[in-house]
């Protein structure tokens, strides 16, 4: 509560941040599970159209921050959030859940296609479910994203082979399909390279970055070269608070609080 | 090394050899004495059966004591029905109860509905038959298809719950998340994403359950009762394969006794050809990986 919402400082910029909208807005977000809190008054602004890394050694939070952002705790009976989170400026306590994950999607850590639908099928997986069933549209939407999320030419001539049969890289980039087909406006990553090898990875990370024009991206990552590579701006959590949020490039040459050095030259995490 | 220390590994070894081969036969033949009774029960129905098989047996009534010949036609069709109205009654049920216990539990409802349930499944199956006597027969002051169907039902819902459950909970959380980051709502996540990936394990459960109301006699005997004569009105007492297999079975006559070995027969097989067709139907290339 004594904490002031943590902004992007402005003074190293090459670009006038404070052109861009935010996309998200915490104010005290804190989430407890049982009694014991993962993340405590967590106060940030998220800016539009930028990709935002988190980072921060295990058990920080990361991931629990990431997924109130969708609401995914409303799964979790134990899980307890207090706060507000403003979604460009809606407070989405205010919303249907369903409507706000149409909103911001989400690819996951360990690429997750659906097991009994084939490629096709899942990438319209959201589609399809909520009803939308023309099938014109369907192959044009399948088309479009698959191109998108780069994976078109490996799975052009095999739309309708089960997705399980695509390697875990292309499996993730089929989340990734997936995920952009119902036109989300946010995407939060939660560490969506941590399972692949590194030829995936790159392709991925070249996913995040043509996204941006498109999409607000938060991701958390376990790698902080990942962070520095594909971010503007990083936010620092260790033990459930925000210790620093600023530009990627002024956090990883000149970080303002000692911890945050110490963690991002390898001393402790 | 001395010749001494070199010695002294096999002996070590050969003792761990015994044991391991023991251990490996004790086991194989467990698994000999696991499939047995099957095997011998498949072959002697077949060698028993087969001889009182005719298209007699599918076509025509029991005839009277005395009279050679005669068929169980009626009492297949009352089995086919009465698995019927259990299958309706119990299936859905069970696929329920399992959902909610699965997905939407976490109280003190879904703990007792989850022990009731085990407890359920081990009530004899008579006094399920006792039961659907109380509710549904002596109500309706006769015997019915209907109370035989119910008390099936009865048998067929543990089953498959247990089975839902434990399929369900196979499924990973991952799945469930990715479908609702979607926007898909829950319900439709639990039904067209959860229960479709579990289906195979599902459809296995509800086969069981349904092969073993297909056997059941005790719950029968005084409930669906049995029937001589042609029966498709499930207000009306109705013949049942088990049933008609118990009656001729205990009977002091022989060719009773080559028509009961030939109902078993007719029983096992199709309980194997509804688990064909069922897996037939609902074949899916996608699947199988649970």
């Amino acid at each position: 509560m004594n904490e002031e919402i943590i902004e992007i400082d402005t003074d190293l910029s090459d670009e006038s941040e404070k052109d861009s909208k935010v996309a998200v807005q915490t104010t005290d977000l804190s989430v407890y599970f049982d009694e014991r809190a993962a993340i405590k008054n967590i106060n940030i602004k998220l800016r539009k159209n930028r990709v935002s890394a988190i980072i921060g050694p295990s058990g920080c939070g990361k991931s629990t921050f990431l997924r109130s952002l969708n609401l995914m705790h409303d799964m979790t009976p134990k899980a307890k959030v207090f706060g507000e989170i403003l979604i460009h400026g809606e407070n989405i306590s205010e919303f249907n859940s369903v409507d706000i994950r149409k909103k911001v999607g989400m690819v996951f850590q360990k690429p997750n296609p659906f097991p009994t639908m084939s490629i096709y099928d899942n990438v319209v997986a959201g589609l399809k479910l909520n009803g939308m069933t023309k099938k014109v549209l369907l192959d044009e939407i399948v088309e479009k994203n698959l191109i998108h999320a780069g994976l078109w030419n490996e799975a052009k001539d095999r739309l309708k082979s089960p997705a399980v049969s695509l390697s875990g890289g292309q499996q993730q980039r089929l989340c990734i399909a997936r995920t952009i087909a119902v036109n989300p406006e946010i995407i939060l990553m939660d560490e969506p390279t941590s399972a692949l090898d590194p030829i995936s990875t790159a392709k991925i990370e070249e996913l995040i970055y043509n996204f941006k024009s498109e999409y607000t991206i938060v991701i958390v990552t376990h790698n902080m070269q990942q962070a520095a590579r594909v971010s503007d701006q990083t936010a620092f959590f260790y033990l459930g608070k925000l210790i620093e949020f600023s530009k990627t490039r002024r956090m990883f040459t000149n970080p303002k609080e000692t911890l945050t050095e110490e963690y991002i030259t390898g001393k402790f995490g | 090394m001395t010749a001494e220390s070199i010695q002294k590994i096999p002996k070590n070894l050969r003792r761990r050899k015994i044991t391991n081969s023991v251990m490996i036969s004790l086991c194989v033949v467990a698994g000999i004495i696991t499939i047995l009774p099957l095997i011998y029960i498949f072959f002697y129905t077949t060698q028993s059966g087969l001889s009182a098989l005719n298209a007699d047996f599918f076509t025509q009534l029991p005839k009277p004591v005395g009279e050679v010949g005669g068929g169980m036609a009626n009492a297949i069709v009352g089995s086919i029905i009465l698995i019927g109205i259990g299958g309706l009654m119990g299936i859905p049920v069970g696929i329920l109860a399992g959902i909610y216990i699965s997905e939407y539990s976490k109280n003190i409802f879904a703990t007792i509905v989850k022990f009731t349930t085990d407890v359920l499944s081990g009530v004899p199956s008579i006094v399920v038959g006792i039961f659907a006597y109380g509710v549904i027969v002596i109500p309706m002051q006769r015997f019915s298809a209907l109370a035989g169907g119910f008390a099936l039902g009865i048998l067929m819902i543990p089953t498959v719950t247990k089975i839902t459950e434990e399929m369900l909970r196979l499924v990973p959380q991952s799945l469930r998340e990715a479908s609702l980051a979607l926007g898909v709502s829950r319900w439709k996540t639990t039904l067209r994403i959860v229960l479709k990936t579990a289906s195979a394990g599902i459809i296995t459960g509800v086969l069981l359950a349904i092969a073993r109301a297909a056997g059941e006699t005790a719950p029968l005997l005084f409930t669906a009762f049995g029937n001589s004569f042609w029966q498709t009105n499930i207000d009306g007492p109705m013949a049942a394969l088990p049933l008609q297999i118990f009656v001729y079975a205990i009977s002091p006559y022989d060719d009773w006794h080559r028509q009961a070995w030939a109902g078993a027969f007719v029983l096992i097989f199709l309980v194997f050809i509804v688990n064909l067709i069922v897996r037939f139907v609902t074949r899916n290339k996608y699947s199988g990986n649970l």
